[in-house]
């Protein structure tokens, strides 16, 4: 909302600084968006009036050479490019010497031929508006050849006009109004205040200024006042018009200008229809499926059955609350002769207007404002203002017969304890300072005393605060204006807390040993799609490609939210080579979105009590599962070459070390099968498992999916959902012997496909119950062992917790354990 | 070696004074012409060994007459530790120079590169949702965390969002499912984890809260639609809003230091009544020190309480929260978001592990 400090000073008098005026707004809560100062014109800047036009012919553009009276005696020759001026018109003209804003220098210069002695101007041009519609031209009187211009644009360096821009917020529907700011600064400056709704006096009416039917309570309140026979021809007031381009609007004709006027001094939205137009009553009432309006944009507009008419016999002839519709469009100026108006000035529901409005994308002045609540009020004083201001401009005929269908929604009133602003405070403020505050807002208050002796106010909200519903409502506005700066800093003291949860400290264990590791945490965004799939090979029906549509992704190609932590990360590394990172290792741990496979529905419960546990329960059913993932990609060098020597390249052993890491972080070792899962190389692929269940998997990339995503060759990854990982709650403690070990080893050829892993398991279970250790340290393949077979060659440490071991022992124990691998795998001692 | 078996030198009159002195001799020169350590073992045997003189000269003590025998004895024996220190102070100068020698020989170039272990680090983002989650447990607050994807329940109505109000446009909502009725959203804020600790702890609840959050802003210099969040929640009898004050006053001195503070706008939240707006001044401001904003806050509506079952006359509370990316970017001067979005190992390093 942008406002001239004039027009708030019409209201409260003198005002300080505008930036003190910013400052005041700021203190009750406005968000102030710019300061538009006014524009500095230096040099001879003056009214002009044109004399005569010549249309010059054989150019690109239509030109004008136009013969200008600059001055009482002066007629000064202009080139001028725009076309909506006729002789005689009043127009500004900045004269050779001046400079308008942005340095841009006036000078006598010969183009098109001629001399062009100056520059006839647009609003733009002189910094007091954004109306690019061609020059500016004043209503006639506004001034005489030669005249300063200056004041006229309220750009005179000794009283600029300058307009502060406002950001209002969702619940101050009021405060896009020149009235409610107005309030607004005179409650923070602590000023009085007379409200201008109370200037224009709602006579009685003499019946109805036409037939109104109301079919639907998405409209409360619906007037209409007719001005017969306004001056088409006729323009806004000077003063008008550059209200109306200070705040941001482009004047149109008069009849467009009122009501965008009226509806910035007061806040009421108007609506003026061509009463010759219309045919038979006015009924309001929702579209019916399939209906159609063409609105004042020319948009032909298919209607939805919860849209909210303005209808009449020929059918929609408006979208309640957010645009009139063209059949009943008032002509414009240039069509000459007068028109009968009828204006409107209802009241809506704000939701109905806010779905409306956002269902045809059709954001408007009026919708804006009906969808944080008009007053209701006001729809009688906003047409009687309105009314005014077309006769006295454009010679209309008010018709004394007013229509007033429906009725303001009266307010409850709210009982309030008068010391409740002081306890939410934490302030005791002086006396009377909560009634003061609340009569500056618009209340109506009583004083009640209780039989307990303490006080309390009854109080009736203003008709055009529909916020204010309860206490906190109150106790906010007498808090911020009487400052937020007299509430003192208070440090409360909480309960003993117990500290960060089991959970949350291994993730950041977990985090803390991958950083630890040389991984670089990444934060990916989570959003994926189909192509992503398609490139790591998932099979059609891979539970993964089953993700949590969005309904508005930023990218349409990536409209789910992911299963997996791996795209987000591979992209990362991708975008980190093309920068010349080389050698890189990326990690994640963040949250993936699991849908169900089967929809469960959302229970919608009400807000006026805490839900039912069972209804909490199903929410919380309702929602995809979102496990904790952590998740890990390499590619180049794991450890780099250098003077030392070569370079170790990242492998998928990094990747299964990655994730046994964090497993052990995590309180599990990590046992490590063989498995095959894209986007895996199939010969490269561990599962990590907890016991026998899957926790994640590890291994080199598939080469087909490194080639798909463009990465570099022999990528590694892991992935394991973290919340898998049970958490550990408490640990034993080992009995450590203080006896010997002994160690054996013993060589193992066996059959190639054989795992190392399960091998070492194999050994262990046989090995009984003095085993401490089972370690592979030798792996063979070649011809001393045959085709397809390899020998692996293992260590077995051997302790009693009780003794020192003999080695008879410990070979019987050696021996059992071989049993037990050449029982399993048909392994052989080589 | 067996005694009974004649050695080359030993000649007769080898127990005189003048042929031992003359054996010393001998034998200190030979050490003193040892060049180290390995030629000084060398020469041994032949003047310390079994069948050097001064050993050889022992054994004709036997065959010299009782008082004679004692004399000669202690000759040979001063004579033999003479040699021996000779011998020993030669040792240990040698392997002093050996010692010294291997040191010059051993030294390296220690400036040579030695960083064979990748350097890691985690993003500033998760450093400093740590830290703050660290301030608040430091003042007994514990730390809830809840889901991305959230019932519209939770994320809107619980917090007074009423259907169709405008305030529900303000943030722009990442929609999910099979249509905008599903009920589901991708959290526009960490509030909804304030709804769960109030459905699901037992009063007073203290927790702060940090996440990942969705708006759809498209990604630019100031904007990102995926950002983090901390907010914090206090819910106990007898709360003001001077408490709130105390409490971002506590926060900001320890984000900021000891000279930070906080001073409150008013502004509109759905979930509070009053809202404000904090701004917080800190000498470290970039371009001087002075006010910047910081996130939203307020005393929770009561409206918010009673939605969570909590009678607003008995308990009241506070809340509050801010853009964590945004508070990283004026507190450690980062220019801009993409920074902290493209995940380029070189921005993360900097801020180590």
């Amino acid at each position: 909302m942008r406002v001239p400090q004039s027009w708030l000073a019409e209201l409260l008098g003198e005002l300080p600084g505008v930036d003190d005026v910013a400052e005041a707004f700021v203190r009750v809560g406005f968000e102030v968006e710019e300061v538009h100062r006014a524009p500095e014109v230096t040099g001879p800047l003056v009214v002009g009036r044109v004399r005569e036009i010549e249309e010059l012919t054989g150019l690109k553009k239509p030109i004008r050479w136009c013969q200008v009276q600059v001055g009482a005696d002066q007629v000064n020759g202009i080139i001028c490019g725009a076309g909506n001026f006729v002789v005689d018109d009043l127009v500004v003209v900045a004269l050779p010497g001046s400079v308008l804003p942005g340095g841009f220098e006036i000078s006598a210069r010969k183009t098109y031929g001629h001399v062009s002695d100056g520059m006839i101007c647009s609003a733009t041009e002189l910094g007091i508006g954004n109306d690019h519609a061609g020059i500016l031209v004043l209503p006639p009187g506004t001034g005489e050849p030669g005249d300063e211009a200056r004041p006229l644009l309220g750009i005179d360096p000794r009283a600029p006009d300058a307009v502060v821009e406002l950001d209002v917020n969702p619940d101050s529907g009021y405060c896009f109004s020149v009235r409610g700011l107005a309030r607004e600064l005179a409650a923070s400056l602590d000023r009085e205040y007379v409200d201008p709704a109370g200037w224009y006096y709602v006579a009685d009416g003499d019946g109805e200024a036409w037939t109104v039917r109301l079919d639907d309570p998405g409209c409360a309140r619906f007037c209409a006042r007719r001005v017969d026979g306004v001056d088409l021809a006729a323009p806004s007031p000077w003063w008008m018009q550059r209200r109306l381009l200070a705040a941001g609007m482009r004047p149109i004709s008069l009849v467009v200008d009122v009501t965008n006027y009226v509806m910035i001094e007061l806040g009421q939205p108007l609506h003026a229809y061509d009463a010759a137009r219309l045919s038979g009553p006015i009924v309001v009432r929702r579209a019916a499926a399939g209906e159609k309006l063409t609105t004042l944009d020319d948009v032909e507009r298919t209607l939805d059955p919860d849209d909210l008419l303005i209808t009449d016999d020929s059918g929609p002839i408006g979208l309640a609350g957010v645009m009139g519709g063209a059949s009943t469009e008032i002509a414009g100026p240039g069509a000459g002769g007068t028109v009968d108006v009828l204006l409107e000035a209802a009241h809506f529901q704000p939701a109905v207007v806010a779905r409306t409005a956002r269902r045809h994308k059709l954001p408007s002045e009026a919708s804006k404002r009906f969808e944080r609540v008009v007053d209701p009020e006001l729809p009688p004083i906003a047409l009687e203002r309105a009314v005014q201001l077309l006769a006295e401009h454009g010679g209309g005929r008010p018709v004394d017969a007013r229509t007033d269908v429906g009725a303001a929604p009266a307010r409850a009133a709210i009982t309030m304890p008068l010391d409740l602003p002081d306890r939410v405070a934490g302030v005791e403020y002086p006396s009377g300072a909560t009634t003061h505050r609340l009569r500056q807002v618009g209340c109506k208050i009583d004083l009640l005393l209780g039989e307990d002796g303490a006080g309390s106010v009854q109080v009736v909200p203003p008709s055009w605060r529909p916020d204010l519903t309860q206490p906190a409502d109150l106790v906010e506005e007498v808090l911020r204006l009487e400052g937020y700066d007299t509430i003192p800093s208070v440090l409360p003291a909480a309960p003993p807390g117990r500290g960060l949860t089991e959970g949350q400290l291994r993730r950041r264990a977990v985090s803390r040993a991958l950083a630890e590791a040389g991984y670089v945490e990444v934060l990916p965004f989570p959003f994926v799609g189909p192509a992503t799939w398609e490139a790591f090979g998932l099979p059609e029906g891979d539970v993964r490609r089953r993700t949590v549509p969005v309904l508005n992704p930023l990218d349409a190609d990536r409209a789910g939210v992911s299963t997996t932590l791996l795209p987000g990360l591979l992209e990362m590394l991708g975008r980190n080579r093309s920068r010349g990172s080389v050698d890189l290792a990326l990690y994640h741990i963040g949250q993936v979105t699991l849908p169900h496979a089967q929809p469960v529905p959302m229970p919608d419960p009400g807000v006026q009590d805490r839900p039912s546990d069972a209804e909490y329960a199903q929410i919380k059913a309702a929602l995809p599962a979102q496990p904790l993932h952590v998740a890990a990609v390499l590619a180049g060098n794991r450890e780099p070459s250098g003077w030392w020597g070569r370079g170790r390249a990242a492998s998928w052993e990094d990747a299964v070390a990655a994730a046994r890491l964090v497993g052990r972080v995590a309180g599990v070792e990590l046992r490590v099968t063989k498995a095959e899962l894209a986007p895996w190389h199939p010969g490269r692929c561990a599962a990590l498992r907890v016991g026998d269940w899957v926790v994640g998997h590890a291994g080199e990339l598939h080469p087909k999916v490194v080639e798909a995503l463009e990465l570099p060759s022999r990528t590694c990854a892991m992935e394991l959902n973290l919340d898998g990982i049970p958490l550990i709650e408490s640990r034993p403690a080992p009995h450590v012997s203080p006896y010997p070990p002994i160690s054996v080893d013993v060589a193992l050829v066996a059959g190639a496909d054989v795992p190392a892993a399960e091998l070492a398991d194999a050994l262990a279970d046989g090995a009984g119950e003095l085993v401490e250790d089972v370690r592979l340290f030798d792996v063979y393949a070649g011809e001393q062992v045959g085709e397809g077979r390899r020998s692996l060659a293992y260590t077995l440490r051997f302790r009693a917790p009780d003794r020192t071991l003999t080695s008879d022992e410990a070979n019987s124990a050696r021996d059992a354990a071989v049993a037990v691998a050449a029982d399993r795998y048909g392994v052989t001692l080589r | 070696m067996s005694p009974d078996v004649a050695g080359p030198d030993l000649k007769p009159g080898s127990l005189s004074e003048a042929a031992l002195q003359e054996a010393v001799r001998d034998a200190v020169a030979a050490f003193a012409a040892a060049s180290d350590l390995a030629a000084l073992a060398a020469v041994r045997p032949a003047h310390l060994g079994d069948r050097a003189p001064l050993l050889l000269a022992r054994r004709e003590l036997g065959s010299l007459p009782g008082p004679e025998r004692a004399d000669a004895g202690k000759r040979v024996n001063a004579a033999r530790q003479q040699a021996q220190e000779a011998f020993d102070a030669r040792r240990t100068q040698l392997a002093a120079e050996r010692d010294a020698r291997v040191l010059v020989e051993e030294s390296v170039d220690v400036t040579l590169p030695v960083d064979r272990a990748p350097r890691g680090a985690r993003h500033p983002l998760t450093q400093i949702s740590e830290r703050i989650a660290d301030v608040f447990v430091g003042m007994g607050w514990e730390v809830a965390e809840g889901p991305e994807v959230e019932s519209s329940w939770l994320n809107f109505d619980a917090l007074n969002f009423a259907k169709d109000h405008p305030a529900r446009t303000m943030q722009d909502t990442f929609y999910l499912g099979d249509s905008e009725t599903s009920g589901l959203v991708l959290r526009t804020h960490t509030s909804p984890v304030q709804i769960r600790s109030l459905l699901e702890r037992d009063l007073p609840v203290y927790v702060v809260c940090p996440g990942r959050t969705f708006r759809t802003d498209a990604l630019d210099a100031t904007h990102t639609p995926v950002f983090h969040q901390v907010e914090g929640l206090a819910i106990d009898k007898g709360l003001t809003m001077a408490h709130l004050k105390g409490t971002l006053d506590a926060f900001a001195r320890a984000m900021f230091g000891t000279e930070s503070r906080i001073r409150l706008r008013p502004s509109y939240f759905p979930f509070t009544e009053p809202s404000a707006e904090p701004d917080v001044w800190f000498p470290q401001k970039k371009g001087g020190a002075g006010w910047v904003e910081w996130g939203g806050c307020g005393m929770v509506h009561p409206n918010v309480l009673r939605a969570c079952g909590i009678d607003p006359d008995v308990y009241s509370g506070f809340a509050f929260g801010m853009g964590l990316e945004r508070t990283l970017m004026f507190r450690n001067g980062i220019p801009d978001m993409h920074d902290m979005v493209e995940g380029d190992v070189r921005f993360s390093r900097a801020f180590g592990v």
